[in-house]
């Protein structure tokens, strides 16, 4: 910088300027570069550097110290680099009753999760494409609305939903339909109402997309040819749809299946999933090594549908 | 028309919006609820206000989340609109598939799995080059800029391919340095995605809870993490005053944009308006 | 097309002929200020090939909808073949129609586009895969029936969009801009065709259309339409030549029109005031002496000549100006000619011979002579 000033001081004043245009010119031809060099090197230190040394704490073992797991890489005394992979941890997980039996059901949560959103999505999002205009932005608005207040709150507002001396419990007690309140939160059934209830809006954003691009001329060609409501949604609508419906579950279905802050909350510590025992895990402080296990197998299982949610994405642009 | 929406659909949109919005309604009702117990009514009360305006962590946790929240929102408008531009109009170059790929993977990435890789690196780095000394504020800001970039880039990338090239063209006809373009024209025409991206990537990061968990040092609580602290615990009706406070002040901003594009169209129908007058 | 007046060729001069359509007192509106058809009565007979002609914005688009099912008339009625069809929805009708932007099914091939139609009846397989083997013939798309309609080009899309509609065999086939997404090359080559297509089927076709040319190469009878209202129904020769209004005239071809007053109302003809001076017209017309009127004149019947035309016979029209402009269009030519008074007439005339030299030719600021026959100028009351 101190170099820069004395250059330009003793220089006269028009090559000055000349260097000045020299500087804008090196910006005017480097500037692609500069754009592009920032967020690829942010996104390569934060994002994919970080999995890296996941997969290496994963194939470490745990050791008493801080942070709890060995180097992979030592020296030894002959300065020959020595490689230890450990892949206990893997086969540990693997075998272990506990966290297979959690892979398993948060698969199954995450799958009925999804499928029970589609079933209540679909017909929203149909019904908000056949609206007219008005009252579509509006039921737009309504469903995106949610999305734009806390997350954690609204989860928490089904606690007091669901919770034995709840709203629901209330009511139902004093309208004298049951006696004893049914016990709701702290079950899975409380779990799948939370990842609907706060997931849903990924659902029905995707098939109201794929269904506003929908030709109507379509339906009314159908109906044209002598195919019934019915029949026509069946052989037309819902084919077309499919881009939609993959779109909107994947997006339900891999967050649910990582899901942490539902199980924890709604689920208590009755309902087994992956994301909940992977946080507890980490913030015990006790296994690092399992615990990136756990992380890397649970990404190994979301990578396929991550890619086919990619490919489907790149299929849509390309429509457009 | 033909084609109108059938009984079934608007039954099932009924029951979806009040699926919806029930829990929110009844989450403010009992914010006002004098009991402690927070289904049990004891009548109409402030009291959980003049509690929640009374503890020093929520405001803490206020500051800290809102500070996190412009930094993020600022820089990772700043980091997705380059690389939505970058992929959008810079062509082919070397590395763009992964570059793509890192784009959209924190999209869909599990939160616990950024949140876990996240702290893993921060510790790492700590070891090497010793920083970042203590976690906390820089640690969460870097973290959320990192997943909010990608939803900026999204955007941004949805409206470029969207304006289509031939103003830049028309511009480059007429003389203008590839660099002034940029500035003078794709920039100004990017500002309303660039925009929501800023909006977007504030209200994620007021939001997240799971990854900010992850990174966060002693004693750095974002609201999400007190809020989340407590709640664990069971309800307390402090957090319905506060639920409230927030659902209000979505319902706010949300109207606010409302009648923005309210007037906006308006006024595009003015000009439209005029416009046809010169043609008569 | 309206050669020779044979009970079968003009179904509609015959007073017997029971109509396929019969639109009485159509109207439709969208809510409460936008009327799309303003109580339209309408015949079509069998066999024809009718074709619904106006601008956009005109409604022709929704009577063909209302033929078709897919609106309601607000008032009025609709009897297809006999049939009221006020509560038969459109997978009931007798009709089928070809879409403007041909809506073929994107998820299935040629061949299960047309057959979807069919499968809708019920119709056995193999009698299904005849027929759409028929019509792929008739069409020329034998070899493309595997594929997808995303792998066909605009034309072979508009002829599966045909068959789709054909191979139903409906009582009434509904087109609505048949050849709107062709270029014009195409266009030309596929009006025959379409032609040729109905007359081998003998489906009785409606066809929408704001393309005067198609509507005048295509039909048997046109019905002009403005604002929501029929402005005039009859066959190519007499919407050409013998228009009813201002609009109809202007609307199909081109049209010199002048503001004039009846001077003389005779049997055999009529002299009417204009900026052009006296025009004589030698046919009788129903007019009241003294009345306010419009005289159309069309481009190409009028003479232009470089020398004075004999005068003297009170029956011939002439005129004397100036060339302001000229528009060399290939086959033809059009002049703008300023007369004395600033009026501009137009004037079309065929360039039979190459322009060799320019001494014979007329040119810009030429003084020029105007004549037309005293039958070529047509009397409009409205």
């Amino acid at each position: 910088m101190s170099d820069t000033t004395q250059d330009m001081a003793t220089q006269p004043a028009d090559s000055q300027s000349s260097l000045f245009r020299q500087l804008a010119r090196r910006i005017q031809s480097r500037w692609r570069s500069i754009i592009l060099f920032v967020p690829y090197a942010w996104l390569l230190i934060f994002f994919l550097l970080p999995f890296f040394i996941v997969a290496k704490i994963s194939l470490a073992e745990i050791v008493i110290a801080s942070p709890p797991f060995s180097n992979m890489i030592e020296w030894t005394d002959e300065g020959v680099m020595n490689i230890r992979l450990v892949f206990d941890n893997f086969i540990y997980i693997l075998t272990d009753n506990l966290y297979y039996r959690t892979y398993l059901n948060s698969l199954k949560i995450s799958i009925i999760s999804t499928i029970a959103c589609l079933l209540i999505g679909y017909p929203m999002a149909y019904g908000i494409v056949r609206s007219g205009p008005v009252a579509k932005r509006l039921l737009l608005f309504a469903v995106i609305l949610p999305f734009w207040t806390s997350f954690l709150l609204r989860v928490y507002a089904w606690m007091g939903l669901l919770a034995d001396r709840g709203t629901i419990n209330n009511l139902l007690i004093s309208l004298g339909i049951i006696d004893e309140p049914i016990r709701m939160l702290y079950t899975e059934f409380a779990v799948y109402i939370g990842i609907v209830y706060t997931y849903l809006p990924f659902m029905i954003l995707p098939l109201y997309a794929n269904m506003e691009r929908l030709d109507n001329t379509l339906n009314e060609a159908a109906a044209d040819l002598g195919s019934r409501p019915m029949n026509t949604f069946f052989k037309v609508t819902l084919p077309l749809t499919i881009p939609g419906i993959v779109a909107g579950s994947l997006l339900v279905f891999i967050p649910a299946t990582g899901e942490y802050v539902i199980p924890d909350l709604l689920g208590g510590g009755n309902v087994l999933m992956i994301g909940r025992l992977l946080f507890n895990e980490f913030s015990a402080n006790t296994d690092w090594p399992v615990a990136s296990a756990v992380a890397i197998i649970l990404l190994v299982l979301l990578v396929l549908p991550m890619t086919i949610y990619q490919y489907f994405q790149g299929k849509a642009a390309e429509g457009q | 028309m033909y084609g109108k929406r059938s009984t079934f659909l608007s039954v099932m949109l009924a029951f979806g919006l009040a699926f919806f919005y029930i829990p929110m309604i009844l989450l403010v009702i009992y914010s006002f609820n004098y009991s402690k117990l927070v289904p049990v009514w004891g009548g109409w009360s402030l009291r959980w206000y003049e509690v929640l305006f009374q503890s020093e962590e929520v405001w803490n946790a206020v500051a800290l989340s809102l500070k996190i929240a412009l930094v993020n929102a600022t820089f990772a408008t700043i980091l997705g609109t380059l690389a939505g531009l970058a992929m959008v109009r810079f062509g082919r170059f070397k590395g763009r598939t992964l570059f793509g790929g890192m784009l959209v993977a924190p999209l869909v990435m599990p939160e616990v799995i950024t949140g876990l890789s996240l702290l893993v690196l921060f510790i790492t780095l700590k070891q090497l080059i010793g920083w970042p000394a203590e976690r906390g504020f820089t640690t969460i800001t870097i973290a959320h800029i990192t997943f909010s970039l990608a939803y900026v880039a999204v955007i941004v990338q949805a409206r470029l391919t969207g304006m289509g090239q031939t103003l830049e063209e028309a511009a480059l006809d007429l003389g203008a340095k590839p660099f002034k373009v940029l500035t003078a024209i794709t920039l100004p025409r990017l500002a309303p995605g660039m925009i929501s991206g800023w909006l977007l990537a504030f209200t994620l990061s007021l939001d997240d809870l799971v990854i900010a968990s992850f990174v966060t040092g002693p004693g750095a609580n974002t609201l999400p993490i007190l809020i989340f602290s407590r709640i664990r615990l069971g309800l307390r009706p402090d957090i319905n005053a506060l639920a409230t406070i927030i659902i209000l002040f979505v319902a706010v901003c949300v109207a606010l944009a409302a009648l923005l594009m309210f007037y906006q169209q308006k006024r595009q129908e003015l000009d439209q308006k005029i416009a046809n007058q010169g043609d008569a | 097309m309206a050669g020779d007046p044979t009970a079968s060729d003009t179904p509609w001069l015959d007073t017997d002929a029971e109509p396929m359509v019969r639109v009485r007192g159509v109207t439709k509106k969208f809510g409460d200020d936008i009327i799309a058809v303003n109580n339209i009565d309408l015949d079509i007979y069998k066999g024809e090939l009718f074709c619904l002609l106006g601008g956009s914005g005109c409604g022709k688009t929704t009577l063909l909808r209302m033929l078709a099912g897919f609106e309601t008339p607000t008032a009025g009625t609709i009897l297809i073949d006999g049939a009221d069809m006020s509560t038969v929805p459109p997978y009931e009708r007798p009709t089928n129609m070809m879409f403007q932007s041909y809506a073929l099914f994107p998820h299935m091939s040629v061949e299960k586009n047309i057959a979807f139609g069919l499968k809708q009846d019920k119709m056995p397989g193999d009698e299904i895969d005849h027929k759409v083997h028929e019509i792929l013939k008739l069409v020329e798309l034998q070899d493309y029936k595997k594929r997808k309609p995303q792998q066909l080009s605009g034309g072979q899309r508009q002829r599966v969009a045909l068959a789709r509609a054909l191979v139903k065999e409906p009582k009434l086939l509904l087109l609505d801009e048949p050849l709107g997404a062709l270029d014009k090359k195409l266009r030309e080559q596929t009006q025959f065709e379409l032609a040729n297509i109905q007359e081998q089927v003998g489906i009785t076709f409606v066809v929408v259309t704001h393309d005067q040319e198609e509507a005048m190469t295509l039909s048997s009878r046109i019905a002009v339409m403005d604002a929501g209202e029929l402005a005039q129904i009859g066959t190519p020769t007499e919407i050409y030549e013998f228009p009813e209004s201002r609009f109809v005239a202007d609307f199909i071809g081109s049209a010199n029109i002048l503001e004039g007053r009846i001077t003389e109302n005779s049997p055999d003809h009529v002299r009417v005031d204009t900026n052009l001076g006296e025009i004589y017209i030698d046919h009788g017309q129903s007019v009241k002496e003294n009345s306010r009127v419009w005289i159309a004149i069309r481009p190409e019947k009028i003479k232009l000549s470089k020398t004075a035309p004999r005068k003297g016979k009170s029956t011939t029209n002439q005129a004397e100006g100036k060339v302001d402009d000229i528009g060399y269009l290939g086959n033809t030519s059009i002049y703008k000619v300023r007369l004395n008074d600033g009026l501009i007439v137009d004037v079309t005339a065929p360039n039979q011979v190459r322009p060799k030299s320019r001494s014979h030719q007329i040119t810009w600021e030429d003084t020029v002579y105007l004549s037309w026959d005293p039958s070529s100028a047509m009397l409009l009351q409205k």
